[in-house]
């Protein structure tokens, strides 16, 4: 042969494949499959699973949050406790009564939208946030009537797999199609990329650092992305100081700061900037010396990048590792420094409970801050504001380039939803800022798209009402979904048929005479040939 | 679009493989094959309009020379049951290939240790050792022979219309047509007996001097007819009570056909001796296995060089087999066939909803499917309606009223929706052609699910499609003309699996 060894779809590329990816690709296969036949559920039949699911995710919160904590070394088990809730019954909570199932006519525009899911939903799980973020695009997948393949960060593989399993088993026990949640036993980066460029896939939805968000958007396909964030927080002199304070600790303290919403730099104005810092010590954050501060520093940060060793360890422990003694029970370390600059380490994202403190001269200028932070990096994610002043609160808003900002509350559960009614979600949508396509919190209704049926806009023109079919386009599941392949002579394969309603023969045809036969094959190549001539031209 | 007359010489575009074979027109190949390789099957399929040489092909679709692309759903019994140069198969291969060879059936090997053990681990419990042929004939006579072996006696028993291949033993088991035709009948020691018949087999076991019974899971060949409910098991039964051995030919029903890995173990059945072909090779290197119960594996101890093959097991064979082995058993590929089962399925039936006086009957265990016309030739009717509208299934040589449709187990959901929306046209054109020809679907519309009864049993050649008369062979083309086929072989009497 002159050509290659292989001439198909993908070519000799398949002999070079890393062992793992092939079964990866079975695994959108078979998810196709499935979203094929949930794409048609009815809306019954979407809540009693999305519930199974989100019941079988809640009953596992407190396993999970522990063994997530062992697995990765990151956070706090009782804080992804309540994200695993939060992310399992809170969401069935939070989303009850909305439906991306039905039907819905409006007599006045004369529109009528259809639902339709996306299809295969890639999910890409963090290590930080591993069953929360898990739970939560499973559950938005099953809201909307899609199969989604978990890959979950290597770090947290075995709970992230277990924890897809819990609420796999229980969707389909409760009536969803076979394969419509399914997971990456053994992630890897050439697996990920090839699950991502993969045609099967029809979202990939990534939560993670910036190359593997970048790597999302280069696939091909489309992605929802959210990357790093790095969370300015100002505090003005009008702002309610203690509660400010102890909204920070709590905030920055929970889950040892793994969210990528938790506050990285403090801007603080000057004029009560002494009493903040005393508000933040009762608290229970430690104000470290400019030696103690270059210590953490050079913990945090060897040769300018981020120790990811540091991640989600508490406060204590962190001053430990660098030499520097705190009281007990201390649970933020606060790092004073002058200017936010790129080349200021403590002026990035800090995914460990070690705050940023900058003195600015006004609000102003705590403004110009903050946009400085998000330069180096988190722009287009989240930022919070402690202030009773209107005008700063919406001068805030206005310049800083993030799509969220949590007005006095914490920044960690603030810019997710789960203390303010943003929608709830562990993934944050960075918008055009970030270089996502999507700016706000991810929620179900980003999983879906809509077919619209437009009648002609001419008053003239009325459109039939369409109420009563829209019950119909829907249907539930007559059994399990695939039907097992009973023989076709077994009882058990009539019983499959008569339940979905089938098995009536219809009328025989007119047996043909052979004129007729004749006549259509005749018509049939009469078409042919003008259909050809048209194409031919 | 090919018009079906094959290749034109002059202008035609060649592959690369054809111009390094040192041909220039597909119909230099045609007439080449006549010459040198065998004319009776090369003029056979110029006669029915299935003038197809095939060149490219990848997945589940095959090219003709000309270029024309069919979806193949015969898949040589399930050969490319995981497609046409599977891409895994094919890097298995070709890196086995830096460091395997046929290697020495002699010896001990690590691909064939490797595979027996992954076979036993993936069959019905009992069974414990593996023997290796190069294709199934010779997986089946190992079988024979072995049943000979370890119950001393001769007789085997096998079902009117089985195929088992035609190697030396094998094609005994099967139609006279083939054993007939080479002298190797020999009805005293390889009795035949109606399918789904007990009283029949009792009566042919009763003696017990039968060595073992050799049971297609479901006949292949004779167009998938279904065991009844019971039937499988009955036969094991009596097996037991009269001493006599189960083998079950999985060539066609194994590696998830029937949406499990053995189709056999849906009926619970644990045979004592299990045949793999076909698929196991993955398409790309020829291998067959047997799998024997250790009471059936003791010649492999007293006398290790009691069969000998030099291909039988070759290595690279074995790392083919592993691959195909590990892709049929994964989890995702079983629920795959579930989807693909479900979705042919109800797609098929509704298409007999549409033609119920001519698409008479839908048998159906899985992706393994035999589709039954109102009409002696029925099969091959549709056959050629189907490959004119880019689909390749075949007829049942052994009943042509009954269509062989084995969709592979990759398929992909909008495969399957083209697969039907062109399987739907073609049965339509097929009931005209046959309305042609006469047929005016006379008998009443009958439904019927697959299990197979006397009269599902072949009736003689019909009025059309392809068959013979006293002038000898001829075809029924597709506007009713009767053309006469020059061949001294009877036509009727080409061999398709
Ligand atoms: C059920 C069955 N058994 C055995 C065989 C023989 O296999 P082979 O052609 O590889 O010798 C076949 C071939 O069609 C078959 O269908």
């Amino acid at each position: 042969m002159t050509s290659g060894l292989l001439d198909g779809p993908f070519g000799d590329a398949v002999l070079t494949e890393p062992a793992g990816v092939p079964r990866g690709r079975a695994m959108l296969e078979r998810a196709e499959w499935a979203a094929r036949a949930f794409a048609r559920y009815d809306l019954a039949t979407v809540d009693r699973v999305v519930r199974a699911a989100a019941a079988a995710g809640a009953a596992h919160a407190d396993e999970f949050a522990r063994r997530a904590v062992e697995e990765t070394g990151f956070g706090v088990a009782e804080h992804k406790r309540l994200k695993n809730l939060a992310c399992s019954t809170g969401l069935l909570e939070a989303y009850a009564g909305h439906d991306y199932v039905s039907v819905r006519v409006d007599h006045e525009s004369k529109i009528v939208e259809i639902p339709r899911p996306a299809g295969v939903v890639l999910a890409l799980t963090p290590s930080t946030n591993p069953v929360a973020t898990v739970y939560f695009k499973i559950l938005l997948s099953l809201m909307t009537r899609n199969a989604v393949v978990v890959c979950p960060h290597p770090l947290a593989r075995s709970v992230c797999a277990d924890a897809a399993r819990v609420m796999a088993e229980a969707a389909v026990a409760a009536g969803a199609p076979d394969g419509c949640v399914q997971w990456v036993g053994e992630p890897s980066v050439p697996l990920l990329n090839a699950l991502m460029t993969d045609e099967r896939t029809d979202v990939v939805v990534a939560t993670g650092g910036v190359q593997v968000v970048r790597a999302a958007y280069r696939s091909g396909n489309p992605a929802i992305g959210v990357g790093p964030g790095n969370v300015p927080v100002l505090v003005d002199a009008t702002a309610d100081l203690a509660a400010a304070a102890r909204r920070i600790v709590d905030s920055k303290s929970f889950d040892n700061s793994v969210l990528c919403t938790n506050e990285s730099v403090l801007l603080v104005e000057d004029a009560v900037a002494d009493a903040f810092v005393k508000a933040l010590g009762r608290a229970g954050a430690h104000l470290l010396t400019d030696d103690e501060r270059d210590r953490v520093r050079d913990l945090l940060f060897p040769g300018g990048v981020f120790d990811t060793s540091c991640v989600g360890r508490d406060a204590v422990t962190l001053a430990g590792r660098a030499g520097v003694r705190v009281p007990a029970g201390t649970r933020v370390l606060l790092a004073p420094f002058d200017l936010v600059v790129p080349e200021e380490p403590l002026a990035h994202e800090k995914l460990c409970p070690v705050l940023g403190l900058v003195r600015v001269p006004t609000a102003r200028s705590g403004i110009d801050a903050a946009r400085a932070v998000l330069r180096i990096s988190g722009a287009g994610h989240s930022a919070a504001v402690h202030s009773t002043d209107p005008a700063t609160i919406l001068a805030f808003g206005a310049a800083v380039r993030v799509l969220r900002v949590s007005v006095n509350t914490g920044a960690s559960l603030g810019g997710s939803g789960l203390e303010t009614n943003l929608a709830p979600t562990m993934t944050i949508g960075t918008g055009f800022f970030g270089r996502s396509s999507v700016g706000e919190n991810l929620e179900p209704r980003h999983l879906v798209n809509h077919t619209r049926l437009a009648w002609n806009a001419d008053p003239a023109v009325t459109m039939p009402d369409v109420t009563a079919a829209t019950g119909s386009v829907w249907a539930p599941p007559t059994g399990p979904v695939p039907a097992y392949p009973h023989a076709s002579n077994t009882s058990e394969a009539a019983d499959v048929l008569r339940a979905a309603g089938a098995g009536v023969p219809a009328v025989p045809r007119e047996p043909l005479s052979a004129e007729s036969a004749d006549l259509r094959e005749e018509v049939r190549r009469m078409v042919v040939a003008e259909l050809r001539r048209i194409v031919e031209g | 679009m090919a018009d079906g007359t094959g290749g034109t010489g002059a202008g035609e575009h060649l592959s690369a493989a054809a111009e390094d074979l040192g041909f220039s027109s597909k119909a230099e190949v045609l007439a080449k094959s006549q010459k040198f390789w065998n004319p009776g099957k090369t003029r056979f399929w110029m006669g029915t309009g299935v003038d197809l040489v095939i060149d490219r092909r990848e997945g589940y679709y095959l090219y003709d020379m000309s270029g024309k692309r069919l979806i193949d759903v015969h898949l040589n019994g399930g050969t490319y049951n995981l497609g046409h140069r599977n891409p895994e198969v094919v890097r298995a291969v070709t890196a086995a290939m830096g460091h395997f060879d046929i290697g020495n059936h002699h010896f001990p090997s690590m691909a064939r240790t490797a595979l027996a053990e992954a076979l036993v681990r993936s069959a019905p419990p009992g069974l414990t050792k593996v023997v290796y042929g190069s294709g199934g004939g010779e997986a089946i006579d190992i079988a024979l022979k072995t049943a000979r072996h370890v119950t001393k006696k001769r007789k085997i028993v096998s079902i009117i219309k089985a195929y088992h291949g035609h190697t030396g033993l094998a094609v005994a088991t099967g139609d006279e047509r083939f054993s007939e035709l080479f002298l190797a009948d020999r009805p005293e020691e390889f009795p035949h007996v109606p399918f789904n018949d007990l009283a029949a087999m009792e009566d042919a076991l009763r003696g017990r001097d039968v060595a073992a019974v050799i049971m297609e899971t479901i006949p292949a060949t004779y167009g998938f007819p279904l065991p009844e409910p019971g039937y499988l098991e009955a036969v094991k039964a009596l097996c037991e009570r009269y001493d006599a051995l189960y083998i079950a030919d999985e060539v066609q029903t194994g590696l998830m056909r029937t949406g499990e890995l053995w189709g056999i173990t849906k009926h619970g059945i644990d045979p004592d001796i299990l045949v793999t072909g076909k698929g196991i090779s993955g398409g790309m290197y020829p291998i067959a296995a047997v799998l024997l119960s250790e009471r059936c594996a003791g010649w492999l101890t007293e006398d290790g060089f009691g069969h000998i093959s030099t291909f039988g097991g070759a290595e690279l064979g074995c790392i083919a087999a592993l691959k195909a082995l590990e892709i049929c058993d994964r989890p995702e590929t079983r629920s795959m066939v579930h989807y693909i089962a479900d979705a042919v399925g109800s797609g098929l039936r509704d298409i007999q909803q549409t033609y119920p006086d001519w698409f008479v009957g839908i048998r159906q265990n899985g992706v393994v499917m035999g589709l039954e016309f109102d009409h002696p030739q029925g099969a091959t009717y549709v056959m050629r309606r189907l490959y004119e509208g880019g689909v390749w299934a075949i007829f049942s040589t052994l009943d042509p009223r009954v269509l062989q449709y084995k969709p592979g187990i990759l398929l992909s959901a909008d495969q399957c929706e083209e697969l039907l929306m062109r399987t739907a046209t073609a049965i339509g054109r097929a009931r005209d052609d046959a309305a042609r020809d006469g047929w005016r679907g006379g008998s009443p519309a009958r439904r019927t699910t697959g299990t197979a009864t006397a009269a599902a049993a072949p009736v003689p050649p019909a009025a059309s499609g392809v068959s013979t008369d006293a002038d000898g062979a001829y075809v029924t083309t597709r506007n009713g003309r009767r053309v006469p086929v020059r061949t001294t072989v009877p036509v009727r009497k080409a061999v398709t699996r």
